[in-house]
């Protein structure tokens, strides 16, 4: 994480207009592919409604409900760990890894492997990590960060990818910039690997409480791989993931698909439960990460951020991720959903500026398959911070021009008088700043935050008690 | 290791007080189709195939020569199939290659295909479901080669997600046994968010829907 924080890094952002264009081509695309799957389907709010509640419910049930996600990983000849942040999840990972004399591991995209630096951590013990998602592969190959949850590499277009593959994979040959063409080479560069590899890693997008059971909702079959071929399987997953039964299954496999892809159902979804002999790894370890998630929970108005399927619908709608792109945000969460789930995973050290990295338009709300109350956290979440700040001495920066202006503003609507004398010298005041229809675009000292963003309308020649007060005498 | 669960347990206990929340869940969703029972099995077909599946129609007394059209298609003539593969929907002229466990990962890579049946499909997903059960073998097969002939037959097909997920409860809770949908062949949608078929898995997926 930088210091830059989300205003700088937009603006940054905004100035790259490639990256701009591929954006709004690839958000389009998606939102009308979203809406066509989901338009059809006609119980698709009392899906919402039970996708919501089972999340809520699997929230409430936490502690008893991972002891029984153990339980069963356990009966069914799988292996639990528990980690209490990163570091010793990738401890329990590199172990593994090393009791088998492995030193490559084949990796589905997972965003808590993403969120704990994974990868980082298996390459200080000379460990490779093979990405083999075809997005965290462009992203890995191109030594780039990822911009989008769902197709982390949404900020290139075709050509940029060829080029890419072109340089970095093996027997490239003579590719053009047809995306078939480009998956092939992805294939080809990738099978081999996948025949070889003893040990296998995956994310995790539900597991069920009652029968052990995970499960990988995929498209390319790189899942399937990773979870199938290798001796050894090693998932790690963060806690907020349980669902209480396998039944709530038939609920998510509904919501998540049509939300993420825009598809009726993604092409691959892996269930499995334990080992099974005969059939897949011999061997299979489920790593529980908390990594912050305990911090999001303590807060009641902020703990329905852990509800997140990972669908990124809410990037999709949002009007301030289709300009920006992800990289703004710095975090392995862009979007909406990582406006909230960032700061609150760090503890609020980390993402500050990101709830104010909205209109508060709602669309992110709107689209949410487990109607995750976006806006009005990210409001609380302001709060906080600027609370947070407040009380540590920390007081910099815009934030402590917009407390001064709210003080400022507090204090005047809060007697007639003064509000009437502030009315009259901003009217004097203003003179220089305001042009055209009587809007302020840039003002100076405190204020100067607000409009960095907005344009401030100008005090009105006349204001409406002075007119009041002409009229009815 | 204990101590990070005991750890973790109790936070999360503390993050969430002591009031426990009970939280119902309303499941005011469709579960069983409103769709008759060709009805069912029309609409499979059709988004199956809207999946970039081809579906081949048959009866169930001619899945051999469905299959075996399926295979001319691609030139396929070995073919890998678990060894349950009934000897009626084998076509001649084929060189099986029986799974008894014994196929390595190179073998199966290098095989023309895979023939096999599944366990359930779902009308609404143009899905099929394969559970590690009778005809289907273990999960590597139908991911190796290149291309997975799957016969479905028409009473195999369930209307909607729900209906699949319920049944299949029984062979994860008492068998543990894996399950795999499949919905069309590998796709990727990750340049420029274009649905593009054919990354990892198999790249054609031919469906052979055999009704009474």
């Amino acid at each position: 994480m930088s210091d830059k924080g989300f205003p700088a890094a937009a603006r940054e952002a905004l100035a790259n207009t490639q990256q701009r264009r591929n954006l709004g081509h690839a958000t389009r695309t998606i939102r009308a592919k979203r809406a066509a799957v989901v338009g059809e389907v006609a119980d698709w709010e009392a899906l919402r409604d039970a996708g919501a509640a089972i999340k809520a419910s699997a929230m409430a049930r936490l502690p008893e409900l991972l002891e029984q996600l153990e339980a069963s990983v356990l009966a069914a000849g799988g292996q639990v760990h528990w980690a209490r942040d990163g570091a010793e999840a990738n401890a329990i990972l590199t172990g593994i890894v090393k009791a088998h004399g492995a030193t490559e591991v084949v990796k589905v995209k997972s965003l808590a492997s993403d969120e704990i630096e994974m990868n980082e951590a298996l390459a200080a013990e000379g460990i490779t990590a093979q990405e083999t998602d075809l997005a965290e592969l462009i992203v890995q190959l191109g030594d780039d960060e990822q911009s989008h949850i769902l197709v982390p590499a949404i900020h290139r277009n075709r050509a940029e990818i060829r080029e890419l593959f072109r340089r970095t994979l093996d027997d490239a040959g003579d590719l053009s910039d047809d995306p078939a063409e480009l998956a092939e080479a992805a294939r080809r560069h990738l099978r081999k690997r996948f025949l070889s590899a003893r040990v296998g890693v995956s994310g995790a997008n539900f597991a069920v409480a009652d029968t052990g059971t995970i499960c990988v909702v995929e498209s390319e079959g790189n899942g399937r791989m990773c979870t199938t071929l290798p001796d050894v399987l090693v998932t790690v997953m963060g806690i907020e993931k349980v669902v209480p039964a396998f039944e709530d299954l038939e609920v998510m496999l509904q919501l998540l698909p049509r939300s993420s892809t825009g598809e009726r159902m993604n092409p691959y979804t892996s269930l499995w439960t334990g080992t099974t002999d005969g059939d897949g790894p011999s061997e299979f370890h489920l790593v529980l990460l908390d990594g912050g998630r305990t911090d999001v929970l303590a807060d009641p108005h902020g703990r329905d951020a852990l509800h997140c399927i990972r669908c990124s619908a809410c990037l999709n709608v949002c009007p301030v991720y289709e300009r920006t792109g992800g990289h703004a945000y710095d975090s392995v969460y862009p979007g909406p959903i990582g406006a909230i789930l960032t700061p609150q995973l760090a503890g609020l050290r980390e993402g500050r500026t990101l709830p104010w990295a909205s209109s508060l338009c709602g669309a992110c709300y709107e689209v949410c398959p487990v109607k995750i109350d976006i806006p009005s956290m990210l409001v609380h979440l302001r709060g906080r911070i600027v609370r947070d700040a407040a009380e540590h001495g920390g007081v910099r920066g815009r934030l402590s021009g917009e407390r001064l202006a709210m003080q400022g503003l507090a204090r005047a609507f809060g007697s007639r008088r003064r509000y009437e004398a502030a009315q009259k010298a901003g009217r004097v005041g203003q003179w220089p700043l305001a042009r055209g229809a009587g809007n302020i675009e840039h003002a100076p000292g405190p204020l100067h935050a607000w409009t960095a963003f907005r344009d401030l309308r100008a005090v009105p020649g006349e204001a409406f008690r002075d007119w009041w007060r002409t009229r009815s005498s | 290791m204990t101590a990070a669960r005991e750890d973790v347990l109790g936070r999360i206990r503390t993050a969430l007080g002591a009031e426990p929340r009970v939280i119902e869940i309303p499941r005011d969703y469709v579960v069983a189709s409103s769709l008759q029972r060709d009805e069912q099995v029309e609409r499979f077909a059709e988004r199956a195939a809207e999946y970039r599946a081809t579906v081949w129609r048959c009866s169930e007394t001619d899945v051999a020569a469905a299959v075996g059209a399926a295979l001319a298609e691609h030139g396929a003539r070995r073919l890998v199939t678990p060894s349950d593969l009934p000897a009626d929907w084998r076509p001649a002229g084929i060189e099986w290659l029986e799974d008894g466990q014994g196929l390595g990962v190179e073998a199966l890579d290098a095989s023309d295909g895979v023939v096999t049946g599944c366990a359930m499909a779902i009308a609404d997903t143009g899905t099929i479901v394969m559970d590690a059960g009778e005809r289907q073998g273990r999960r590597a097969l139908t991911l190796l080669p290149d291309l997975h002939v799957c016969v479905v037959r028409s009473s195999q097909v369930v209307g909607t997600v729900p209906e699949a997920i319920r049944r299949l409860g029984e062979a994860v809770r008492t068998g543990r046994r894996p399950v795999t949908f499949i919905s069309g062949p590998s796709a990727t949608s990750d340049i420029e968010l274009n649905r593009v078929e054919g990354v990892h898995g198999p790249r054609r997926l031919e469906i052979v829907l055999a009704s009474r």
